[in-house]
């Protein structure tokens, strides 16, 4: 649905991108950034902590297996590293999009004639060499500044003064430039577009720094990133899980030397790094980064990362019908004829009567008539009778041949004060529209009724699919229009809505939310016109029009730069994403640990107990019967699966940042699948993984 | 799996599925104060006890006053046992003039009673007057299983309703269950038991003279009355110190099926409360399929190393092969009357459940075989479990599992139309926590001083190198089971482990007491304060999109993670025990 955008999405592997990755990730060690994620942080104290007793041990002249050691300290700290380059990466790709927004910040200059809190009057117009200038990162919120042609809009804010058309695609990547203008719903501008002809007044509506761009750019870089809630209880229970497996570690070793021996601080850590979930834990935040990321390639901003989190909970879609499900304008979809009457005349008379209107109404109706292929020519000397609210009626006097369509009641009057008669067959008809919610327009020729034509709201293409699609996800949509409840349920049952609103006013539409919220429901709505704002501000998830004012901007909590009311759906879909995304690894990670264990204890145990040989079987110890993978050597065991753990990140920071493919199934059916592929999968891989690592390894005879 | 074992389990689990549904509705009614024919009958004696008490029914408590009045509750009942046993030698029921109980083990003791642990530290029937037996530690097996049951219907009620602070009034849910359905089971329970050969009197000790000429006192004392409760309410706390294996406490073959049956049938029927409450039938089977999968499991795996024996005994020459007059395995510890099917029933369900009741002694398992019985306590008895405490233990674990899994459908995980905060998550890590660190942490100090090794009875045939205390596996089976049964609040036991003698009296006492109590009480606040948290939520209602809580998915799902998130935590410890003594026999 993205139209072509300037925020592309790079390759994965971009050496671009890659590169300062990769610095980051060692700058990411810096334990006080490292403590925010316990888990990691728990495996960069494991890591450092073997590595000073390594070399105490050296320093001291223990006996140490340096081989095996080394190697375990390098993966062990590759796998914080991989975590930090995965967190890095997903942070290097919004830095790329950020530094796309962050050219059109480059510093201009602007013309203020009004300093914020100031209460001098302002002349109106454009005066040439009126006011300072001053850069534009000097401007205050309040503050006005005048912007010719050619110029760069300074800062958001909102017109006070002025019309001119404005070129956006900095920002939405469309070319087309669009018109702004003071009053209405069309008098917000962004700062970084250019005024291509005459000029605007703007009060700017932003002190530096807080502008849109900015906080755009802070969101994209991550720096701005704050958890969101479901992040948070996440966070939790993968904290729980690292401290009951460092209990269960910890032990260990008091065990152990019950039976007289001792496991050592290295393989400890090593069982330690490989059971706390580090798979999750270190790309947790490359996830959440990731899905603001994807949001911006869809040409989405959103203010908070809690935004997006929400709108995989959406229950309840608010769509505007006009603009949204329907082209927004009446067309002519029928034309139906008095009995008695022919067609082609009846075709004729309302061509005529509608070849003056420039409305779109008026236009349709002449496609209509010539898409039975006939030519209507204008009969000489005809004159046209424009519609007037008075008489609801327009068309043609052409010598005294009289054409009128309009409502029908006016156009009866009109036929009864020509004397001429109703057919009783015309009311049926006229009931007949109005009753399917459609407008009838009374076509007459002199005193004859001829017909009429059936005027209505047009579905988009391909609305209903979408439709269905929502519904297949569990999301009900609900069609918010200003017409009466007829005509509104008659578009929304051709377009395959659940629910609709009619004659909604504002407080109607936030009413709605309200009680909708009340029921537990999470709200989705668009909007543009500042009397949208308030609903978009109490929406879960309000998406302001790029093209709509700033009020609705600020209000919303995403901004959709190409206008696309539809992309709700997208929106959602990203916001679904990223919560399965992380669950499926979560429990990819959890299900891995029962190959490590089985890898892991029977190496470290086997020195344990080998004493006790009974019933004459030599035991060199009884923990090998439980080594089922016949992984090739104790050394080799341990570091296979702590280089698996540490590979493992890696191998998965694609789909970390891809995200997990949402299928529009029901939640049943999206369960079994990811609990197949992740969970069942998380427990089978790492057997064979493990296992591949551990021929490597003997084959390099590292261990 | 042998034919009979498998008729055995058929007619057992068939028994409990149709006795769960009555029951469970009749507990659902009681506590959702529906008019009930006991209701009826003894209603009156009800208000009473509210007007006598001074208590207001219709006034509800939040979390917190809940969860407060369940703590000073058991922690003033405690002390009074505590106070009784010191003083049973003051008191009248002695009749075999028993000094009074020492000051640790009467701590431990009154603890464990408390918790519905009933760790016995002692032998019943020479330890503890009638006075004692009778009404300080009954009492507790009533309170102990009541208190249980009121905090699983607080939790089911802050699952089930939305947008309130209010849980219901503690006190009249403990009168309610107590009224309505504890003393009634019990007292038609107890004249069962009578008429299959308990004993139930205050007379002294019956005095007896051997076939050689030498008079014999008999202990006895009123066993039934204790017994119905120390099933029904899993407690397990046995009045003689042979448990359910001694002909008084348990003895017929059909006693011995329905003790079995008695101690799942309270935790089974919460299963249908918690469908009927939630107003999700499915919901409630659901999880009975799990705990019924995970306890059939296991007791087909105890049956199945039970009839398979000790190989090194076959080194030895045992006959290894099943016949018409030897039914072969390892008959150790185990009686004659009940055969190794009728123990494995026994051993997996009292695990399972956190009864501890014993019909066969658990220490002379084979390694595996044992292994069973400590892993369901490790798994946190939730396989049915105690009586309320299992129904609110397994929703911590569906409550992970949902939050897991419903992820994985592209939402924020919602149970029962309640979405899951960090807060939910928060407590539901603590409970899980708690108990893991608490045997973890408890068993390494009990190995790794002196003091703790000292009560081991199991050690290594030859001295083991850098050692002085001759180390085998076995006895860290002991220490850890112990630890298992005190944190789990189960209190059956590995009973080669020595927890109290006059060398040691503090150790066990004190740890296994810390043990009890805090894997009791803070594991009980955290579920009110998840209980409080759910009942403030809005409820939002199912859709295609939501996470479904019944079928076999959901089932397998919630299997899944007991098994995973238990087995992840003890398998460590487990290796070093159980595991590897098994190893070192084959």
């Amino acid at each position: 649905m993205a139209k072509h955008s300037v925020h592309k999405s790079k390759s994965l592997w971009d050496p671009a991108i890659l590169r300062p990755a990769a610095l980051d990730a060692l700058k990411k060690l810096n334990p006080r950034t490292m403590a925010k994620n316990p888990v990691m942080f728990v495996v960069e104290i494991g890591s450092l902590l073997v590595s000073v007793l390594f070399v105490y041990d050296l320093a001291r002249g223990a006996p140490v297996d340096v081989k095996f050691q080394l190697q375990l300290i390098v993966w062990l700290w590759f796998t914080v590293l991989f975590a930090n380059f995965a967190e890095a990466m997903a942070e290097g790709r919004g830095k790329a999009q950020a530094a796309t927004l962050r050219k059109m910040r480059t510093t201009t200059t602007a013309v203020r004639i009004r300093g914020a809190g100031d209460a001098k009057p302002l002349t109106p117009g454009y005066v040439v060499g009126a006011g300072d200038t001053v850069s534009a990162t000097d401007l205050r919120r309040g503050d006005v500044v005048v912007v010719p042609a050619g110029e760069l809009i300074p800062a958001d804010g909102e017109i006070i003064e002025g019309i001119a058309s404005v070129d956006e695609s900095a920002i939405t990547g469309e070319s087309a430039p669009v018109v702004r203008e003071a009053g209405g719903d069309r008098s917000a501008v962004t700062g970084g577009t250019r005024v291509l002809s005459d000029w605007l007044k703007i009060e700017v509506a932003q002190d530096p720094g807080s502008g849109f761009i900015d906080r755009m750019i802070a969101l994209v870089e991550g720096a701005e990133r704050q958890k969101t809630p479901n992040e948070i209880a996440l966070t939790i229970l993968l904290a729980a899980l690292t401290l009951i497996f460092l209990v269960a570690v910890a032990t260990l070793e008091p065990l152990a030397r019950f039976f007289g021996g001792s496991l050592g601080v290295g393989v400890l850590v090593a069982l330690l790094v490989c059971l706390i979930p580090t798979t999750i834990g270190g790309l947790l935040s490359a996830i959440g980064i990731a899905g603001m990321d994807r949001l911006v390639q869809h040409n989405v901003l959103a203010t908070s990362g809690r935004a997006v989190e929400a709108a995989g909970d959406i229950d309840v879609l608010m769509l505007d019908k006009t603009g949204t499900i329907t082209y927004g304008n009446r067309q002519a979809a029928e034309l139906i004829v008095v009995p008695g009457v022919d067609a082609a005349v009846l075709a004729e008379a309302a061509c005529l009567g509608s070849l003056a209107d420039e409305t779109p109404e008026g236009k349709s109706i002449v496609e209509l008539t010539k898409k039975g292929g006939a030519e209507f020519a204008l009969p000489p000397g005809a004159v046209f009778v424009p519609f007037t609210a008075r008489t609801r009626m327009s068309g043609i006097d052409a010598g005294d041949r009289v054409v009128r369509k309009g409502a029908s009641d006016a156009v009866i009057a009109h036929v009864k004060a020509l004397g001429g008669a109703i057919p009783d067959t015309l009311q049926p008809i006229v009931d007949g529209i109005a009753g399917k919610g459609g407008t009838p327009l009374v076509v007459t020729d002199g005193a004859r009724v001829l017909g009429v034509v059936y005027l209505k709201d047009t579905v988009k293409p391909g609305m209903r699919e979408r439709f269905e699609r929502l519904k297949a996800m569990g999301i009900k949509t609900v069609m918010i229009t200003g017409d009466n409840p007829l005509t509104a349920q008659t578009i929304a049952a051709e377009a395959g809505v659940d629910d609709f609103l009619a004659e909604a006013t504002p407080e109607a539409k936030l009413a709605f939310i309200h009680k909708m919220q009340e029921g537990g429901r999470l709200v989705a709505m668009t909007g543009d016109g500042t009397n949208d704002a308030p609903a978009l501000a109490r929406a879960d998830v309000g998406v302001a029009m790029n093209t709509g004012t700033q009020a609705a901007k600020e209000a919303g909590n995403m901004v959709d730069l190409d206008s696309d009311p539809t992309k709700l759906i997208e929106i959602v879909e990203i916001g679904k994403q990223l919560l399965m995304t992380r669950g499926s690894l979560t429990t990819f990670s959890i299900a891995n640990d029962i190959a490590k264990y089985f890898s892991i204890l029977p190496a470290i145990f086997t020195g344990l107990l080998a004493f006790q040989a009974t019933a004459g079987k030599p035991q060199t110890s009884a923990f090998w019967a439980l080594n089922v993978m016949r992984l090739g050597s104790p050394q080799s065991a341990i570091l296979s699966a702590v280089i698996f753990n540490a590979l493992v990140i890696i191998a998965l920071i694609p789909l970390a940042l891809r995200g997990v493919k949402y299928r529009p199934l029901g939640a049943a059916a999206l369960l079994r699948r990811n609990l197949v592929v992740y969970g069942l999968g998380g427990v089978l891989a790492p057997f064979v993984a493990i296992k591949l690592i551990d021929l490597a390894v003997r084959g390099l005879n590292l261990g | 799996m042998s034919a009979s074992l498998g008729i055995l389990l058929l007619v057992f689990f068939g028994l409990i599925a149709l006795a769960t549904v009555p029951l469970g509705r009749f507990i659902t009614r009681v506590f959702t104060g529906e008019a009930t024919t006991t209701g009826r009958v003894l209603g009156p004696v009800e208000r009473l006890i509210y007007r006598a008490a001074g208590v207001d029914s219709t006034r509800e408590h939040t979390w917190k006053e809940y969860a407060l009045a369940t703590l000073a509750f058991s922690v003033l009942t405690q002390l009074v046992t505590h106070v009784i046993l010191r003083a049973q030698a003051a008191l009248p029921g002695n009749p075999t003039h028993l000094p009074g109980v020492a000051p640790w083990l009467a701590f431990n003791t009154a603890t464990s009673f408390t918790t519905n642990t009933n760790w016995q530290s002692y032998a019943g029937e020479s330890t503890m007057s009638y006075l004692s037996q009778a009404v300080a530690l009954t009492s507790h097996n009533f309170f102990s299983a009541g208190v249980g049951i009121c905090v699983a219907i607080a939790l089911i009620r802050g699952i089930s309703r939305a947008e309130t602070d209010k849980l219901g009034n503690f006190w009249v849910d403990l009168v309610r269950v107590h009224l309505y359905v504890l003393l009634p089971m019990c007292v038609v329970y107890a004249l069962f038991l009578v008429s299959q050969g308990v004993i139930q009197t205050w007379a002294g000790p019956a005095s007896w003279t051997t076939l050689d000429g030498a008079t014999q006192a008999i202990l006895r004392g009123p066993v039934a009355s204790q017994e119905a409760i120390k099933m029904l309410g899993t407690n397990g706390g046995g009045y003689f110190n042979a448990n359910s294996a001694h002909p008084w406490e348990n003895p017929t073959p059909l006693s011995n099926f329905v003790q079995i049956f008695s101690i799942f049938a309270i935790p089974a029927a919460l299963c249908v409360t918690l469908g009927e409450m939630v107003k999700n039938r499915l919901h409630g089977w659901a999880v009975f399929a799990a705990m019924t999968m995970i306890a059939i499991a296991g007791i087909v795996t105890i049956a199945h190393f039970e009839h398979q024996g000790n190989p090194v005994l076959w080194h030895e020459g045992a006959n290894a092969v099943a016949s018409a007059i030897d039914p072969s395995g390892n008959m150790e510890g185990k009686e004659v009357r009940f055969g190794i099917d009728g123990t494995a029933l026994f051993a997996g369900v009292t695990t399972d459940a956190s009864c501890g009741a014993v019909n066969g002694m658990h220490d002379s398992f084979t390694p595996l075989g044992g292994l069973v019985p400590m892993l369901n306590i490790q798994l946190g008895e939730v396989v049915f479990g105690g009586v309320g405490a299992g129904m609110y233990g397994v929703l911590i674990y569906v409550l992970i599992a949902v939050f897991l899994a419903g992820l994985m459908v592209g939402r924020t995980p919602e149970y029962l139309g309640k979405k899951l905060d960090s807060r939910d998550i928060r407590l539901a890590s603590i409970y899980i926590l708690i108990p893991a660190f608490l045997i973890l942490i408890f068993t390494a100090a009990g190995v790794a001083t002196e003091v703790g090794r000292a009560g081991i009875l199991n050690t290594a045939a030859a001295d083991v190198a850098g050692t002085t205390w001759k180390p085998a596996p076995h006895g860290l089976s002991e220490v850890l089971y112990a630890f298992s049964s005190a944190a789990g609040n189960n209190g059956s036991a590995f009973a080669g482990l020595t927890a109290y003698s006059a060398d040691h009296p503090t150790f066990y006492s004190l740890f296994l007491g810390i043990g009890m109590f805090f894997g009791r009480f803070p594991l009980i606040v955290a579920v009110l304060a998840i209980a409080g948290n759910m009942a403030k939520k809005k409820r939002v209602p199912p859709g295609p999109g939501s996470f479904p809580v019944s079928g076999p998915l959901f089932t397998g799902l919630l299997v899944a993670v007991i098994i995973v998130v238990g087995a992840l935590t003890f398998f460590p410890a487990l290796s070093l025990g159980p595991i590897v003594e098994h190893f070192q026999l084959h």
